[in-house]
């Protein structure tokens, strides 16, 4: 079975339900908390996958996810980077996507197959305040590109009232740093997942709620499929019929895809070694 | 090469990149209507920061630490200003900055450098004077309480030094006062003790033979304080009511004689000993020796505590945070989830917070003008804005809740313009343990271990404060009164002790609470009553130097709790705090020869007192009680009230009326849904535009058991205490049940807020609503477990004028889902299906909200009383239906009555409608017109049902009065023929919608 680390930290607050998600799609989890990694960094080598979970890290002090960021970019950047090279599926959601995006993990390596850069790069997509400068939490409807290269939101097939996830934060508008940028994420399948688009929260530039790197290994988002893992989650659940309920939450499809990618690459790992 | 000094760096948006805070504050200045308002307003994130620094250092802070270089560019210096205007908006030297604070650590790891870091925000204001800039700066952007405003870029060159204090602990010549002298001590010593109180203190130390210290006094004060003993609540009551034979409001007479604590004389008075004991806390013990065996632990601990399943225990507690809250409103809000945060962390061993309530009472925004107006009151000397006080409250909650990352899922806002001075903040909190963590106590030879923030100067006096009367100069003599809180270093704490308490070799602490009024006082006052206590001052972390010993003992400083912990667990302890960058310190140990509290500051003893003096000596009294039904003129006022035009106008007007009207804006700022544990959101409905009755939770992660949250709070039956207690417990009650709560195992919580109870007809109307706690509870078999009283809720204006607020008791209740995925809510849920009413309708109209703006005449003034024994009967009931799976939605009804709650339910629904006809409606004598629709009779509910299972639910349902009173259909429209109503679901929903869309 997969064994995933949880990288808590001083105001993160959305480790238990990333922990349960992991947990239901078949990993065993463990929490480690950033101070006693960027002692010991080789701990991440253990692992299988990785969730960088929401909340307020530092009290998103400057801006959301910033401090922490720069702390990983000093001491935890060339880890990350061999973890993805093993293969470890990252997940990102909300403060998490802030973090990733300000590692510099997120867009990546333009060219797939690049290698990664020896130190963090600089960030070249951020999640800037809402457009109505307010926290908000609600529920938003959302779309997953037919081609992604996401591994966590490929080839998932769900109905129309499934296809909404959970939003809560108030710095969440995504701006890549030039439309070139954008376009080129778009062509490279680096598109994970949008708003629908008359439900973007935010003022997201092209409705974009989550993308990948070009392994789709890492996917930052903002939407919280972690809080989406059981019916009773969904909004109007009370509403829907027996029918519609039938399928796995949307949420927990993610997780059972990472679950499987990691599975699959262990064995390869097992094959090779 | 580089000194010492103050470093300033600008960070602003990029051109062409967005600055939304500055487009907001754009908005809001327009929204204040000040003469010329700016047409644009740029927004700057300014750094102070000193320390020693190289300009390379320097550089690469603002490039890689304080700038997003996607959308943002920094600046190093102050630059001109760029507008027509110009603010800069710091934090006063000694207000807490925690972003400072964030920043100061993340420079510690990348730098290696100690620096100091204070934050302020700049704005520069196109096309507007500088006289409005200010206007605009004092109303919405900065409270002088708190902060500094600039009109030129801050930038010292170094930054302010505290005043050094005289270090010694002053003897107070007590022992020789008089009366008067007593009194005035007193008052100039912020003590807000009693006379008698400051008598029994002076007889104790004539005995001692010696003058108490200073640090003496001060303890006895904070231990003393309404807000820690509840002295009112549990005195000697004399009550007397007198109720005219023709009263109109016909007040009930309560049966008081042979109650337990209650002494009935031949006179009609009565004598009630220790009144919380006597109603409340007794309600609660009979229901226990009846058979309910699941009360863990009521009213001694920081919270109730209940039993969830055979492995788990969940608590509730419920605060007030008033008075900071009125001169500080941001901040008072923010430590008062704080402070009930903490509560439920210093429950038993630690419980974990899984919810948070938040229910608010301000004026009505609209009623009042800063300037004189022709149409509204103007706002008198001293008070806030009422929309600024709830703009700053909800942002205050929202910003510590979330980022404690605890879902506020439940909540409500009441309106009144008596709050105008007092505006009351009540703060709810709900944790779960472990069954075997419930209760801990220290023993002799266990450390006084700190833990979290360091203590400062401020929050020094909030216990005595909060049990004082606001009026209009206290905003400059309590301002150290108010806080900031810092939630992220109330979460590393929180992380820090439950790992403590989850070790593997056993809970590391024996013993735990919180620092709350009174700080360390009350908190090591608490823990060593039993034991004594010695305590060596010096060696608390303080946030800055010069504080004297007795501020040290007192300060409220906030995010700190106090454990007991024995030697060996302290290493432990100590390294998990380590990990989660927590501050521990070790202030002394528990046990003293004499059960004396000794407190010593390097090395020398400045304080001594018994703990039994410090406990049980505060002297009992007797006090006067008188009710009686206010008069008829105080009760009719009908001059500004017009007869209504037509139903759909009274219809629409009760929709958008604030009470009643959509929570949107203030909910979805708060994430209500973080630990993934939501089942029943506070906004349900297929666009989530529908208002639940309650929320439920799922507190063990794997099982299908919930926990349902809900409130009730009947303000506007505020002439009669004792119905408007019942018809809150009821609320409370219908609440839960209508989202699947089992109503047989539900637990109350009272919080009173009460103007000045020194007057006898205030502690009056305190008694009847005690009172009708006791016959409440025990109807509704609801044990209370924990409460709470703020009892000098008034404002004095500059005039003189006292403003006193209503009687406002708030009933939090929570329950057990017996399974979530039974769990209904109050959305309707399809064409056909049938609407049922539970519960007759009767004529009386008063405290209802069609009466507050249409006269109403005779009888109908008369306030609707709950029924006692149907009320229990119909939640059984309706649970039954639930549980059976009967009910399709279901939604209680309450503030506006029946008509409007079932609009409600027909709109949050996509595409619904719903045709009414009341002939079936059962009732009780005659109505007036407009009753049937508008009268708030406790007791009711709506229910959505399938035709099919009628005869199912007439069974169950059986003598309870019950009707059909419409059917949904696909229409779109609510129709009422017999009252000439026809409109559109979605022009009722926009009403409800739009009066507090800010």
């Amino acid at each position: 079975m997969p064994t995933a680390l949880v990288i808590t930290t001083a105001g993160i607050n959305c480790d238990l339900e990333l922990r349960h998600a992991f947990e239901m799609a078949g990993a065993n989890v463990e929490s480690i908390h950033l101070n006693t990694l960027m002692k010991d960094p080789d701990r991440i080598d253990e692992f299988d996958l990785i969730g960088l979970p929401g909340g307020f890290s530092y009290g998103d002090a400057i801006a959301a996810g910033r401090i922490s960021a720069q702390l990983m970019r000093q001491k935890l950047y060339t880890t990350f980077i061999k973890a993805i090279d093993r293969g470890v599926p990252i997940f990102a959601p909300c403060n998490g996507f802030q973090m990733v995006a300000q590692m510099g993990l997120v867009p990546g390596p333009e060219i797939v197959g690049q290698s990664w850069p020896e130190t963090a790069p600089t960030p070249k997509v951020t999640l800037a305040e809402n457009a109505k400068a307010r926290f908000v939490d609600r529920w938003v409807n959302v779309e997953i590109p037919a081609d992604t290269r996401c591994i966590w939101t490929q080839g998932l097939d769900v109905s129309e009232a499934a296809l909404m996830l959970p939003i809560a934060h108030g710095e969440g508008r995504f701006i890549a740093e030039s439309d070139d940028l954008l376009q080129y994420m778009e062509e490279n399948g680096q598109i994970a997942i949008r708003y629908a688009s008359d439900d973007n929260p935010n003022g997201s530039m092209g409705d974009i709620a989550g993308i990948c790197d070009s392994t789709g290994l890492v996917f930052g988002l903002m939407p919280h499929p972690e809080r989406y893992t059981r019916w009773t989650q969904h909004p109007f659940w009370t509403s829907l019929d027996a029918e519609a309920t039938q399928e796995e939450p949307l949420g927990l499809k993610m997780f059972r895809n990472a679950v499987a990618h990691a599975s699959q690459q262990s064995k390869n790992g097992a094959l090779i070694s | 090469m580089s000194a010492t000094a103050v470093h300033r760096v600008e960070v602003r948006s990029k051109p062409g990149m967005p600055d939304p805070k500055g487009e907001a504050i754009q908005r809001e200045a327009q929204a204040l209507g000040v003469a010329d308002p700016p047409e644009l307003v740029e927004s700057t994130n300014v750094y102070l920061i000193e320390g020693n620094l190289t300009p390379d250092q320097l550089a690469r802070l603002s490039e890689e630490l304080l700038v997003d270089q996607v959308t943002q560019q920094a600046t190093i210096g102050a630059t001109p200003p760029r507008a027509d205007a110009f603010l800069e908006v710091h934090p006063l030297p000694g207000v807490m900055d925690p972003e400072g604070e964030s920043v100061e650590h993340a420079i510690k790891i990348m730098l290696g450098e100690d620096v100091k870091v204070r934050t302020g925000r700049r704005f520069d204001l196109h096309g507007t004077s500088s006289d409005s800039a200010m206007v605009i700066a004092k109303r919405a952007l900065a409270n002088t309480v708190i902060h500094a405003i600039h009109e030129r870029p801050y930038h010292p060159e170094a930054f302010p030094q505290g005043h050094d204090h005289n270090m010694t602990v002053g003897v107070v010549p007590m022992r020789d006062l008089d009366d008067d002298a007593l009194v005035k001590l007193s008052r100039e010593d912020h003590l807000f003790l009693s006379l008698e109180e400051m008598q029994a203190i002076r007889d104790e130390y004539r005995l001692l033979q010696r003058d108490p210290r200073e640090i003496e006094l001060e303890t006895l004060a904070q231990t003393w304080s309404e807000h820690c003993v509840h002295k009112t609540l549990k005195a000697t009551i004399r009550y007397e009511e007198s109720i005219p034979e023709n009263d109109v409001l016909q007040s009930p007479r309560i049966a008081m004689r042979g109650r337990p604590g209650h002494d009935a004389h031949d006179d009609g008075s009565v004598t009630i000993r220790n009144l919380l004991k006597s109603t409340i806390v007794q309600a609660t013990n009979e229901l226990m020796d009846s058979g309910i065996d699941w009360c863990l632990s009521v009213f001694v601990d920081n919270a109730g505590i209940i039993a969830f399943d055979d492995d788990h225990a969940v608590c509730f507690k419920c605060e007030t945070h008033n008075h900071p809250s009125a001169i500080e409103p941001y901040g008072g809000a923010a430590t008062g989830i704080g402070g009930c945060i903490r509560d439920i962390i210093g429950t038993g061993l630690a419980a974990k917070p899984i919810a948070a309530t938040d229910i608010f009472c301000v004026a009505y925004p609209e009623s009042w003008s800063r300037e004189p107006h022709d149409e509204k009151k103007t706002l008198p000397t001293g008070c806030l804005h009422p929309k600024r006080v709830l703009n700053q409250i909800v942002r205050g909650v929202r910003d510590y809740g979330n980022r404690m990352g605890i879902p506020t899922l439940n909540g409500g806002v009441w309106f009144d313009d008596d709050y105008i001075g007092n505006p009351l903040v009540y703060c709810g909190c709900i944790g779960v343990m472990p069954r075997d963590k419930i209760t801990g106590d220290p023993e002799p030879g266990d450390h006084i271990i700190a833990l979290g923030g360091r203590t400062g100067r401020d929050g020094i006096h909030g216990a005595t404060f909060s049990s004082a009367e606001l009026t209009d100069t206290h905003a400059d003599e309590f301002s150290h009164a108010v806080q900031i809180g810092n939630p992220v270093t109330e979460k590393k704490m929180l992380d820090a002790i439950l790992e403590a308490r989850d070790h593997e070799s056993g809970c590391l602490y024996r013993s735990i609470t919180d620092c709350g009024a009174g700080g360390f006082s009350s908190a090591v006052g608490e823990m060593g009553e039993k034991l004594g206590a010695t305590v060596h001052l010096e060696k608390a972390p303080l946030k800055y130097e010069g504080l004297t010993p007795t501020e040290i003992w007192i300060s409220e400083a906030q995010e700190r709790m106090v454990l007991a912990v024995t030697e060996e667990n302290i290493p432990t302890l100590q390294a998990i705090c380590d990990v989660h960058d927590v501050e521990l310190c070790d202030l002394g140990t528990f046990g003293t020869e004499h059960r004396d509290l000794i407190l010593n500051y390097k090395g020398e003893e400045i304080g001594r007192l018994p703990m039994e003096f410090m406990h049980e000596g505060i002297p009992g009294t007797t006090r006067q009680a008188t009710w009686s039904p206010p008069s008829e003129t105080t009760a009719e006022d009908s001059s500004s009230k017009t007869s209504p035009e037509s139903i759909g106008n009274v219809l629409l007007s009760l929709l958008a009326h604030p009470n009643i009207a959509s929570k949107h804006w203030i909910i979805r700022q708060y994430d209500h849904e973080v630990q993934g544990g939501s089942v029943v959101k506070p906004l349900v409905g297929t666009h989530g535009q529908g208002p639940s009755d309650a929320a439920v939770i799922l507190p063990v992660h794997g099982s299908t058991r919930g926990l349902g949250i809900a409130n009730g709070l009947s303000t506007g039956m505020r002439d009669d205490p004792y119905v408007m207690t019942l018809a809150a417990i009821d609320e409370c009650v219908r609440n839960l049940t209508c989202v699947g709560v089992d109503p047989e195992h539900v637990a109350i919580l009272d919080n009173f807020c009460w103007p000045s109870c020194n007057d006898p007809r205030n502690l009056g109307s305190l008694v009847r609503a005690a009172e009708a706690c006791y016959d409440g509870a025990r109807a509704y078999r609801t044990p209370f477990i924990s409460g709470k009283d703020s009892l000098n809720n008034q404002f004095t204006t500059e005039d003189g004028n006292t403003i006193q607020i209503p009687p406002t008791l708030l009933i939090s209740g929570f329950g057990i889902v017996p399974d979530v995925r039974k769990c209904v809510t109050m959305n309707a849920k399809a064409s056909g299906n049938l609407l049922v009413v539970v519960g007759a309708t009767e004529g009386a109209m008063g405290g209802s909200h069609f009466a507050m703006n249409h006269p109403i005449q005779g009888e109908t003034r008369r306030l609707p009383m709950v029924d006692l024994v149907k009320g229990p009967e119909a939640a059984r009931s309706i649970h039954t239906l639930i549980m059976k799976g009967l009910v399709a939605s279901a939604h209680d009804c309450s503030d506006g009555g029946l008509l409007p709650a079932a609009v409600e339910m027909a709109f949050s629904s996509d595409g619904l409608g719903l045709r009414l006809d009341f002939a079936q409606l059962p009732t009780i004598g005659s109505l007036i017109e407009y009753a049937e629709c508008f009268a708030e009779t406790p007791g009711r509910y709506l229910l959505e049902v399938s035709r099919d299972h009628l005869s199912q639910i007439d069974d169950v349902l059986g003598d309870l009065p019950h009707a059909i009173i419409g059917e949904f259909d696909d229409s779109g429209r609510v129709t009422l023929e017999s009252y000439g109503l026809d409109l559109a679901c979605d022009e009722l929903k926009r009403a409800w919608l739009g009066t507090l869309d800010w």
